[in-house]
């Protein structure tokens, strides 16, 4: 592979080789209601290991992001319980709440960065978990995390644009840039709420080749909401189909065949996913 | 069918037409006020403005008297709305949608923006006259209280509409409120608020030369004293320079503003 990230253990102390493949998220019954009464995700189970790839398909409206949302509590969790490394999120409190997130990077489709700011001020905007809030505010960030940002920027082959404002990026470049921020975070998860929808296919392929190499070489499990089903097939070790708030299918990629992805996406749909 | 309508519609017309004559029409007759007696006085009031508001080498003489009332004015005007800037952040921080602590705050942060705001500032000098006697500090405060009023509403807008995605990636990483508010918040509003800060000082200067009438404070005093006076070159002096102050400050905003967004 192309983009690999060398010597990552040496960066990432916490990472260490050889992980144990113990489940690192673990999904129970999980449900979530908008206004109390829209039922978004019903029952939904499901464990994820550490350096697993799996990929969340579905239509839109099936729930994939607010599934994604329930794991680092962006939603409040309605029913059910999602474990962290065998800790119930639903039931941390504010401070236990802040270590957790910090534990888990996210990727958006819009790359959630601040547009006015530089490529690096957004990158380091990732410690912030770490951080109190004075030492926030006023941006003290220690020599050896400048170091890190630099690092990860030169690893995803956006250095050169260090200290350009954001808003003058590419979106692939932007969506590396986002990866920076979530990895400065030493996560052992990261979770992608559809990473590649506004991207290019050119830019697509780069930032999947680039969470790939993330889960496989530093062994950070990535859960990848995808709109596209080839992508998911090329990419994910594990495919969830998530339909209506249930989950319809969840095995290896391999195994997830045609009439599965038409039952996943209702059989009008056909066209345009073999297209 | 149409046509019906379309008649119907020029009669609205004509029917508002004559209605607001007839409102104009009474409304003169009960203020005693005549329209054409109003028109024929103009060209003798432009004579009288020509004959007697005349800068003369006498009062070029007060000069320097002039220009450090008007620098008074000026720099009141521009204490009076950055510190109102300060404290405006705050209130706008806790009244916007995005960035409220609890509802209560931002109630409370509303109602003090609307309540300072709908009262105009001459009002507030009026008020404050009372209380606080006739200096500097009154004309200031009754700059403050309005720029506060004002500000807190546009500041909560451009609050508001900065972009919440950062704000959304920002709470993932387990950044606490005031991280995202100082880096993810601020900085998409800075430039907005900026510009709404340039726009109050200008406003400000133009509005103290007529609190500082009423306060007894700035070149509004020094204005009102030789217009008492009868010294109308003087004041026309006067008028000139705040004139030319007001140009000389919008033109130095707007490179400001242009540099910034």
């Amino acid at each position: 592979m192309e983009y690999v990230l060398v010597n990552a253990y040496s960066i990432f102390p916490i990472i260490q080789k050889g992980v144990c493949s113990m489940s690192l998220l673990k999904v129970e019954e999980l449900s979530k209601l908008y206004d109390g009464e829209t039922r978004v995700l019903k029952n939904v189970s499901f464990e994820a290991n550490a350096g697993e790839f799996l990929s969340v398909i579905g239509p839109s409206g099936a729930g994939k992001s607010t599934l994604l949302r329930c794991i680092n509590r962006m939603v409040e969790i309605s029913g059910g319980k999602v474990k962290f490394d065998g800790i119930d999120v639903g039931a941390m409190k504010k401070k236990e709440l802040r270590k957790l997130r910090t534990n888990i990077g996210m990727i958006f489709q819009h790359y959630n960065l601040v547009p006015r700011l530089t490529v690096i001020e957004n990158v380091l905007h990732g410690r912030f978990g770490y951080k109190s809030t004075l030492q926030g505010v006023l941006g003290r960030f220690t020599e050896e995390e400048k170091e890190r940002a630099f690092f990860l920027l030169q690893k995803l082959g956006i250095s050169e644009h260090a200290y350009k404002r954001c808003d003058q990026l590419s979106g692939g470049q932007q969506q590396r840039v986002g990866i920076c921020r979530a990895l400065i975070q030493e996560p052992k998860l990261i979770l992608c709420d559809e990473p590649i929808a506004s991207l290019d296919p050119n830019s697509s392929k780069v930032i999947m080749d680039y969470l790939k190499t993330i889960s496989t070489e530093l062994g950070i499990t990535c859960i990848v909401n995808l709109h596209q089903v080839e992508v998911a097939k090329e990419y994910a070790d594990r495919i969830i189909g998530l339909k209506e708030g249930e989950i319809v299918f969840d095995g290896p990629s391999k195994v997830l065949y045609r009439d599965q992805i038409e039952h996943i996406y209702g059989i009008e749909s056909r066209e345009l996913i073999t297209v | 069918m149409n046509e019906k309508r379309m008649h119907a519609k020029k009669w609205q017309t004509t029917f508002f037409l004559i209605i607001i004559i007839v409102v104009t029409y009474l409304s003169t007759s009960i203020t005693n006020f005549n329209l054409i007696d109003g028109m024929l006085t103009i060209p003798a009031a432009i004579g009288w403005m020509f004959s007697n508001l005349l800068i003369t080498q006498d009062s070029i003489a007060k000069m320097p008297q002039i220009l450090e009332k008007l620098g008074e004015t000026i720099f009141m005007s521009i204490a009076a709305t950055t510190l109102a800037a300060v404290v405006s952040l705050f209130l706008a921080l806790m009244g916007s949608k995005t960035t409220k602590v609890n509802q209560f705050f931002s109630v409370i942060a509303r109602f003090i923006a609307s309540f300072s705001r709908n009262i105009p500032v001459v009002a507030w000098s009026l008020i404050l006259l009372i209380s606080f006697g006739q200096n500097s500090m009154t004309g200031f405060l009754a700059l403050f209280v309005a720029t506060v009023g004002f500000l807190t509403r546009a500041f909560i807008e451009s609050v508001d509409e900065a972009n919440q995605s950062s704000v959304e990636a920002l709470t993932a990483t387990g950044a606490t409120y005031f991280h995202i508010v100082s880096k993810a918040v601020i900085p998409q509003s800075l430039p907005q608020m900026l510009s709404w800060i340039l726009f109050m000082i200008e406003t400000n200067i133009r509005s103290a030369t007529l609190v500082g009438i009423l306060t007894g404070t700035g070149i509004g005093y020094m204005f009102d004293l030789y217009y008492k006076n009868m010294n109308y070159n003087v004041v026309a002096l006067i008028t000139f320079t705040i004139v030319i102050a007001v140009i000389v400050i919008e033109l130095l905003s707007n490179k400001i503003r242009k540099v910034i967004l």
